[in-house]
């Protein structure tokens, strides 16, 4: 199973990627408190997903994904400035979250043509988890967006 | 209509000493007696009063009806109502002592104010509302509505909120409109919502006669609703009482109650409310006290909660929250085996952790026993301030009028087509903005004026240091309104000399939904004018017109304005339709819904268990607990609620900031008996700032002996925002939590504008407190700061603690007799009179049972 190794190693290193920047939009906005105590936290349950998943990944063994390397997305390495700065790096959060929901969906369709209950349950609860990310930045960048766009100095 | 007759010589107290009065006891089911209580100014005989004018108090969200004593055109004294709903003649200490003493103080606004460099001067109206207008349309020309914000109050009434929210919302159409009911009252709104799908008390005072236990979850009712203890006083001390069981960090006189009444004191962690609630839950799934059927009839989500409070052992919850777990089983089964259960909440769970989650939790329990919309079984989630609710309902904080959804569009447009404006002038592309948000806004510039009506968030508002960098730059114009150059006033750049209560004429709508009118009875002071009539004044000059060319205001009086408000009512939960003045002039304040289905109001919600969930009804489709995402329409009417209650949970997360080796005591802060808010009324009487004249802090013995602090010292208190130095009380708290009280800015009573004590600056309880807010609610966090504190010097007496209530000083501590407190009294004398017969209270359940009260 090859290919579900790959998915493995997306799932791990996305999640990863979307902890990483979660921490780093709190931490370069963290005046702004709802965005640096929410980031934080669902960061943390990035991290909580990578390690519901290990044991599957101790037992299928995940690739070092090498292909399709185009897949990767890279992180946030810093936060911008200012609010209309925090609505792009909102949108970037998005996209990384979107990537990790979709590999969720791609894992747990596996998991069912492979009759892996476990590995089932860990994507689908991860999955929704996912999806409660997205909410929070989808609400949070329709509440920033008007001021952002209009009136910010 | 006389319903009871004046006894010789009724019966005087101190209410200063005697908090709740002489006890009335009665037995369960029947009415609660009356009892009339009275004060007058020293000097001023009854025979003497002209006249006495229908009223309501205005210094807690109980809403007591009261009559208002006037004397050669000065306000003199209050007189409770005995025939009112909520009170039966009763007032509470800050009622008798404090709602008319402020009205002639010699530092009221009396005419406008202007900045000119660093000096507030003297000016005309038409001077200070043309700089507002000119700043106005400067602003709106050259960025928008979305540059102005306004911040208004707890205490400001119906028609004035009602009115400031249709200039806010089809006027200039900003969303940026919040009260500091933010900071009181917003999580019993945002619980309501997420669970019955709208706002609305489900619960009514009533319910305390019905009830067999009651719970107070981070409730501290002897002071903040002192006249609503004295009901519950009265059943636990008569014949078949309910059992207490109390939520409190403090061993407040509720914690006593509860030991008293073999109920149960549960002290949890500050922080820690939700994994308390959780186990609580859990224990009710595990011992089987879940009406199943009334559950799948009437709810939705059982199983989710289940699975969440699943982990929460007694055990597990005893580890975080520091309670004896067998604590923790005997308050469920308290929960689980009585009959009737009568739950209220109030600011230990709201302004802290995890606020609606826990509030919520609340809600969970009384739905998975089926403890809703009948006599004895509610729950009534508080409010702190007395007109909280006004503002929920009329939109001028972060709702539309009308418990409307935002996120609804028909709802909108029924709005926009009562104002006749156009939809998209209504800002609802999300929720309105929050006051921190407002702030954070007016920070940078973005929001370049901002309006504050009758509210000091210079003193009231976390870290406070912040908040006057904010109002005193120059990045954001600061118009303030109020009766006082209160801390807030000082910074501003356009100061209004406001009327207050008694000046004005105006409704407003206590914890209970029972709406009181309250007449004017005297004039403002010099060119001070009404909330309303500012309101009215910056309309015109700004020309709002809607889409037929009309002002966009059609009213000019506070009745006509409250016929506006009642008309947009219709066929939402909060339904005024049936109110008019004429019918509020009456013996009693009347809770809504009123309409034609309940012409005479209604006692409480949900009889029915049918739950304004509907999608097409609902004020919100809801929210992550955990996050404050947003339920979108698709996923709510995917769910098909149709009347069902939501059964919502959430994992209990740690506190945003836990004790450290630096800071290792969990700082809280709350309210005495004595005062209200940042004392602006009641540091005026001196019958009420003598009770308690300036701030404290109260440790337990074991914290205070550990770092040599004895009763009365000067202690500072730090946290990582900032510092206080009081004195400290040796008093009630846990170990390891730390209370102070909010009250004190650096205004000093009988000192001139400005002035103060030394120490005064010193004072501020919200210096250490966090800017963070709940994920739901948006409520501030005032609960959860870790805080150290050291000795700075000896005291030369007991510290200025009352020793009344929650404030006494600790039984398990031997005071040095120089520090021994002194028992708190003093106040000047009040009357108290039993009547010969009970008045009829329309919709009192005990009616039909019994024979009405002795």
């Amino acid at each position: 199973m090859p290919h579900l190794t790959t998915y493995l190693g997306l799932a791990d290193h996305s999640e990863k990627t979307l902890a990483e920047s979660l921490r780093a939009v709190a931490d370069g906005h963290a005046r702004v408190a709802d965005v640096f105590h929410t980031c934080r936290m669902l960061a943390d349950w990035s991290q909580a997903n990578r390690e519901a998943l290990a044991p599957v990944v101790e037992r299928y063994g995940e690739a070092d994904v090498e292909e399709p390397e185009r897949l990767h997305a890279a992180g946030l390495a810093g936060a911008r400035e200012g609010e209309v700065g925090l609505l792009r790096d909102l949108q970037d959060l998005h996209v990384l979250a979107t990537l990790v929901q979709t590999t969720w969906t791609v894992i747990a369709q596996g998991a069912q043509g492979l009759r892996d209950p476990e590995l089932l349950e860990i994507s689908q609860h991860a999955g929704a988890q996912t999806s409660r990310q997205l909410t929070w930045l989808t609400t949070r960048i329709k509440v920033a967006a008007p001021q952002a766009l209009i009136v910010a100095p | 209509m006389q319903f009871y007759h004046r006894t010789e010589g009724a019966l005087m107290t101190d209410r200063i000493a005697d908090i709740f009065g002489t006890r009335t006891p009665h037995a369960k089911g029947t009415v609660w007696p009356a009892r009339v209580d009275q004060h007058l100014d020293p000097g001023v005989e009854e025979e003497a009063v002209d006249s006495w004018v229908q009223s309501a108090c205005l210094l807690c969200s109980n809403g007591c009806g009261l009559d208002i004593a006037v004397k050669d055109g000065r306000m003199v004294g209050v007189r409770g109502r005995a025939t009112d709903v909520v009170n039966h003649g009763r007032l509470g200490p800050k009622g008798l002592y404090g709602s008319t003493r402020w009205a002639s103080a010699d530092d009221r606004l009396t005419r406008p104010l202007v900045r000119e460099g660093d000096r507030l001067v003297e000016t005309d109206w038409d001077t200070a509302m043309g700089r507002i207008v000119e700043r106005s349309k400067a602003l709106l020309e050259e960025k928008g509505p979305l540059s102005h914000g306004f911040y208004t109050s707890g205490q400001l009434f119906l028609e004035e909120y009602y009115t400031l929210a249709v200039i806010g919302k089809a006027g200039l159409g900003t969303p940026h409109m919040d009260g500091n009911t933010r900071l009181c009252t917003a999580t019993s709104a945002a619980a309501f919502k997420e669970s019955f799908g709208a706002d609305g008390q489900p619960g009514s005072y009533t319910d305390i006669e019905h009830c067999d236990a009651l719970f107070l979850f981070g409730h501290n009712m002897p002071e903040t609703q002192s006249v609503l203890w004295a009901r519950i006083l009265d059943r636990t001390r008569g014949d078949d009482p309910p059992r207490v069981v109390c939520v409190d960090p403090r061993r407040t006189l509720v914690a006593l109650e509860a030991e008293r009444t073999g109920g149960v004191h549960l002290a949890p962690r500050v922080g820690t409310n939700l994994a308390l609630m959780n186990g609580l839950t859990r224990e009710l799934f595990v011992n089987g006290w879940v009406d199943q059927d009334w559950v799948d009839a009437h709810t939705i989500g059982v199983d989710d909660l289940r699975s969440t409070v699943e982990p929460c052992t007694p055990e597990h919850v005893a580890e975080i929250c520091g309670v004896d777990a067998d604590d923790v089983r005997r308050a469920a089964r308290i929960f689980g085996e009585s009959d009737g259960v009568l739950s209220t909440v109030l600011q230990g769970f709201y302004q802290s952790h995890q606020a609606t989650a826990a509030s919520v939790a609340v809600h969970n329990l009384h739905l998975l026993r089926g403890m809703i919309g009948r006599p004895g079984a509610g729950v009534l989630q508080m409010n702190g301030q007395p007109t909280a609710q006004n503002n929920r309902e009329c939109g001028a904080d972060g709702d539309l009028p009308g418990f409307r959804n935002w996120d609804n569009e028909s709802h909108v447009k029924e709005l926009a087509d009562a104002w006749d404006v156009d939809v998209m002038t209504v800002p609802h592309w999300a929720p309105p903005t929050h006051a921190m948000q407002i702030f954070s806004y007016a920070e940078t510039g973005s929001i370049g004026l901002l309006w504050i009506s009758a509210t000091n968030p210079a003193v009231s508002m976390p870290e406070s240091a912040r908040i006057r960098k904010i109002l005193g730059g120059d990045q954001c114009f600061v118009v303030v309104q109020d009766l006082f150059l209160t801390e807030t006033a000082e910074l501003a750049d356009v100061v209004l000399p406001a009327a207050g209560w008694g000046e004005k004429a105006g409704c407003y709508t206590n914890v209970n939904r029972t709406v009181h009118l309250s007449e004017k009875a005297v004039e403002p002071p010099g060119e001070a004018r009404s909330d309303l009539d500012i309101f009215l004044a910056y309309a015109d000059a700004m020309g709002f017109t809607n889409r037929s060319g009309e002002p966009l205001i059609g009213w000019r009086s506070p009745e006509e304005a409250f016929d506006a408000w009642a008309a947009v009512t219709a066929g939402r939960p909060v339904d005024y339709t049936g109110l008019s003045y004429a019918k509020l002039r009456g013996p009693t304040g009347i809770p809504w819904p009123v309409n034609d289905e309940h012409p005479d109001g209604t006692d409480r919600l949900y009889a029915d268990a049918v739950f304004p969930t509907d999608t097409d009804y609902c004020e919100t489709y809801g929210h992550d607990l955990a996050t404050g995402g947003t339920v979108t329409e698709t996923e709510h009417r995917a769910m098909a609620p149709a009347g069902r209650a939501f059964l919502k949970g959430a994992a209990y997360t740690p506190p945003h900031e836990e004790p450290s080796a630096e800071f290792p005591l969990r700082y809280t802060t709350g309210r005495t008996v004595y005062h209200f808010h940042t004392r602006t009324k009641t540091g005026r009487s001196r019958d009420l700032d003598q009770a308690a004249p300036d701030a404290w802090v109260e440790l337990s013995p074991a914290d205070a002996h550990e770092r040599g602090i004895e009763e009365g010292d000067w202690v500072r208190v730090t946290s990582p925002r900032g510092a206080i130095e009081v004195r400290a009380r040796v008093g009630n708290v846990m170990d390891g939590a730390v209370f102070a009280p909010f009250h004190y800015g650096h205004w000093e009573p009988g000192s001139a504008p400005g002035g103060s004590h030394a120490d005064a600056d010193r004072r501020l309880a919200n210096e250490l407190t966090m800017t963070v807010w709940d994920p739901v609610s948006k409520q501030p966090a005032f609960k959860t700061a870790a805080c150290q504190v050291t000795r700075v010097r000896a005291g030369d007496g007991p510290s200025p603690a009352p020793t009344t209530a929650a404030s006494a000083p600790s039984p398990d501590h031997d005071f040095p007799l120089s520090r021994r407190p002194r028992a708190t009294a003093g106040g000047g004398p009040t009357s108290s009179t039993e009547p010969a017969a009970t008045p009829h209270y329309p919709l009192d359940p005990a009616l039909d049972s019994s024979e009405g009260g002795r």
